[in-house]
């Protein structure tokens, strides 16, 4: 995908006329420039997004009807352990700040690359060797890990499948992860443009700055606790077993004191391109920016405070329980903060309906249908009774795909033409937000009925009153999958095919619409001075104020 | 790591007789810290060792790691470090703690 | 302000290390001042005092590049990373003799102890193993930086790779440092 880019633009390639020290493919693996280890990561990530989906797809024509209907249950426990490693570790996690976060943060703050430029390679071939890792462990023999992406012990330690392969893999993964965190951390205090103070940045690098925090200091927690898990399988070694005195529950708490704010280490930067996205196309400046701003580390702050909420049914201590519920409950202030200036936003702004803001809609909309979801989950008695069911499934969907993943769609369409230097096709691109659209919605609300129901996660089979429900999330995965191949085609078509693209296509005001699509190597010929906010907009809404 | 960072942090150069005196005072906080395990203390045996443990680790951050002499926003980030760390064993302590 | 950033990581892998020994030691306080009469107090001191020294020595050679002084610099880097030898050196030999006795993960003596036990040397052997891994790494990135003193790339122009792993050396330090009572003096 990245190397099909690098065909005839007439007037000027930017940056893909220079491929540094190397040439042809080299020219990318051993590149240091941001904007092209970017693109290494998108190419690789949708290799493994695709993957992913197609498991998924699988996975839900299997539970199409009751009993076996196209694979064995051993091999359905591999494809849900495989989905959810994947799409976790190697699409969510990397995919806004890895990608969208590697080709804009420097242009957004005006600088030339990160800050370490080699280390910001090094991170790409970890994730390289961590994902292919991951993958490879399906060929082993002993067969694909088994334990679901969350690797409870004591089943961990004592199923015959390769679980550690899929454990240095997950820590890899992790290593990179905390890599690129730190790049952002220092690049963003180091390397602002003169004149970019802090609250001048784009909302969209508040959001990684924030993101990268958690990785730094959330990430190392989960790397030891696969490592402990893998010198537990290896050596013996007594740590959570509890034939050696161990106690799982302290392994599910070191495991979500990570894997709960990964989760906004996955829908801030998604949150970020709703804020990025929004006041372009409603002509508008962003409504309250400071308090987005802060609600980016707000979430942060609180989301590493709530890990136990995954845990109501451990038997935990009941100040326990309390204590987590209250703060999960608190998570919401700052989120609901972001819809609500958001929406502020829109209201009275000259509304330019096209693709990129239709996802950022949809985006709101199941965001937010996830955020309330995620409320009845935080609520005690609510949880025991939905806990492990499909209605967790369909919530953290809502969450991750819904927000985020529609948050990268709606990223890939505004920011493609800065990318490639070339425009898509609207109507494609429109045909294909109303089918991931809808399908997403058919395959995943049904969901949240079933689980209310009472079908368990993870279940090979169910009773036969479940399946009319069954047929429909199914037939949602296809509508869902077709959307995206029409996204993907489209995009693909357009990267040879598409309209030279202008620099500004959409009006923004951020630094990266200042300079030529795709951008120049080393982005600015000179280094710009910043006057202004990033969202102003105020000469628009003057007109509108004369002419209402 | 830090191959190309040129941060710019004052040049501070510190004299080797203030490393010394550090040292010793990290020797004797040891020396301390051995004896008094000697003692039965009953509970406050893990938070004198703590304590004492945590004014070594402060020695080292401040002098031998500059920390003193750095930016402001290192020793914020020493700090937030820290907290969260505070933060994430107090909370696993709501539970243990309650049992 | 990357490398800081980094040993904050390394800090928080160790505090992941730091919760498990602090709910151990809170569900099952006698099993483990049962289990750290099996340490040997004199041998931690020791190493104690080899880290803290070997601190102070990389933490002098900074000033020794600052002033120029390339001789003495090379000694105390020299030094730190003989201390750091030494400190491996005891190390293997106390591992050594714990496995003697029947002390290691899986070995039938310790499987018959009680729990507590087998989880406080459990976590012995993950922590110090660990931190001996961070001593090697240590000792790696040392005998890099005493290679480029040597060469001149590191002078009292540009020091910062020496910095950078001085630091990393001193969180090393640290690190032990909280170690050291945690599993040794707990009597």
């Amino acid at each position: 995908m990245t190397q099909a880019a690098a065909h005839t633009l007439p007037g000027g390639r930017g940056f893909y006329d220079e491929p540094g020290r190397h040439t042809g493919i080299r020219g990318w693996i051993f590149s240091t420039d941001h904007k092209r280890i970017g693109l290494l990561y998108l190419g690789s990530m949708s290799v493994f997004f695709l993957t992913a989906l197609t498991l998924g797809v699988l996975m839900r024509l299997e539970m199409l009807s009751p009993g076996k209907t196209i694979v064995e249950p051993q091999t359905y426990n591999t494809f849900f352990t495989l989905h959810g490693i994947m799409m976790i570790f190697l699409f969510i996690i990397p995919g806004l700040p890895a990608v969208f976060g590697n080709f804009l943060l420097p242009i957004m703050i005006g600088a030339k690359d990160v800050f370490f430029p080699r280390l910001n390679l090094l991170s790409w071939w970890l994730f390289m060797i961590g994902g292919l890792l991951a993958l490879a462990s399906v060929f082993f023999p002993g067969g694909a890990a088994d334990t679901g992406w969350t690797f409870y012990v004591p089943y961990s330690v004592r199923t015959s499948t390769n679980v550690l392969p899929a454990l240095i893999a997950a820590f890899i993964l992790g290593f990179s992860s905390i890599l690129t965190g730190l790049n952002f951390v220092t690049t963003i205090h180091r390397m602002r443009a003169p004149g970019m103070d802090w609250f001048r940045m784009p909302l969209f690098v508040w959001s990684l700055y924030a993101t990268a925090w958690i990785q730094i200091l959330a990430t190392p927690i989960v790397g030891i606790t696969l490592l402990l898990v893998a010198v537990e399988r290896m050596f013996g070694v007594g740590i959570f077993d509890p034939a050696l005195g161990g106690d799982p529950v302290l392994f599910q708490h070191l495991f979500w004191i990570y894997s709960h704010p990964a989760v906004y280490i996955m829908v801030l930067p998604g949150l970020g391109v709703v804020s990025e996205i929004l006041p372009v196309f409603a002509r508008r400046t962003i409504f309250g920016y400071k308090f987005i701003a802060y609600s980016s580390l707000a979430i942060a702050f609180l989301g590493s405070l709530v890990w136990a909420h995954h845990m109501f049914t451990v038997g935990m201590s009941n100040t326990g329980m309390f204590v987590f519920s209250l703060l999960t409950f608190l998570v919401s202030i700052p989120s609901a903060i972001k819809v609500f200036n958001w929406i502020a936003t829109l209201y009275k702004g000259s509304i330019a309906l096209e693709p990129p803001l239709l996802f950022i809609l949809s985006f709101i909309i199941q965001f937010s249908i996830g955020g309330f979801t995620g409320l009845m989950l935080g609520a005690l008695a609510v949880n025991i009774h939905v806990q492990d069911t499909y209605f967790v499934v369909g919530h953290f969907h809502y969450v991750m795909f819904g927000g985020t993943g529609f948050g990268l769609f709606a990223a890939m369409h505004y920011w493609f033409p800065k990318m490639f230097g070339r425009m898509y096709k609207k109507g494609p691109a429109v045909v294909a937000w109303a089918l991931t659209t809808l399908g997403f919605n058919m395959l995943y609300f049904p969901f949240l009925i079933l689980g209310y129901m009472g079908m368990p996660r993870r279940y090979y089979d169910y009773l036969p009153e479940y399946q009319s429900v069954h047929v429909v999330a199914t037939v949602g995965s296809w509508v869902l999958a077709l959307g995206v191949i029409i996204l993907i085609v489209n995009l693909l078509v357009s990267l040879r095919r598409g309209a030279i693209a202008p620099a500004n296509p959409w009006g923004g005001k951020t630094l990266e619409w200042t300079v030529p699509s795709p951008p120049p190597m080393e982005n600015f010929d000179t280094i710009p001075t910043v006057t202004t906010g990033p969202y102003d907009y105020s000469e628009y809404e003057q007109r509108s104020a004369e002419h209402p | 790591m830090s191959h190309t960072d040129q941060s710019a942090h004052a040049q501070h150069v510190v004299s080797y007789s203030r490393y010394v005196v550090i040292w010793f005072g990290l020797v004797a906080l040891t020396a301390l810290t051995v004896a008094l395990a000697g003692i039965e203390l009953g509970r406050w045996v893990i938070i004198t060792a703590l304590v004492i443990a945590s004014i070594k680790s402060l020695l080292v951050l401040n002098i031998f790691m500059h920390l003193r002499f750095e930016d402001r926003v290192f020793r914020l980030f020493t700090v937030v470090a820290f907290v969260t760390f505070l933060i994430f064993i107090v909370m696993t302590f709501f539970d243990y703690a309650f049992h | 302000m990357g490398m800081w950033l980094f040993l904050f990581t390394e800090l928080i892998l160790f505090g992941g290390l730091f919760i498990v020994y602090a709910v151990y030691r809170y569900t099952h306080p006698d099993a483990f001042h049962l289990a750290a009469a099996e340490l040997n107090t004199f041998v931690g001191t020791v190493n104690t005092l080899i880290l803290l020294t070997s601190s102070l020595t990389v933490a002098m050679s900074i000033t020794a590049v600052q002033e120029g002084k390339k001789g003495f610099a090379l000694a105390l880097l020299g030094m730190t990373i003989m201390m750091g030898l030494a400190f491996l050196v005891n190390k293997y030999f106390e591992w050594g003799h714990k496995f003697e006795v029947g002390i290691y993960p899986g070995a039938p003596e310790l499987l018959a102890q009680p729990q507590g036990v087998i989880l406080y040397f459990g976590l012995y052997f993950v922590m110090t193993g660990l931190h001996a891994l961070h001593v090697i790494i240590g000792l790696a990135v040392l005998l890099y930086v005493f290679e480029a003193v040597r060469r001149g790339s590191i002078n009292a122009g540009s020091y910062v790779r020496l910095e950078s792993g001085a630091l990393y050396w001193h969180l090393v330090d640290i690190i032990w440092i909280f170690l050291f009572p945690l599993f040794y003096l707990l009597h």
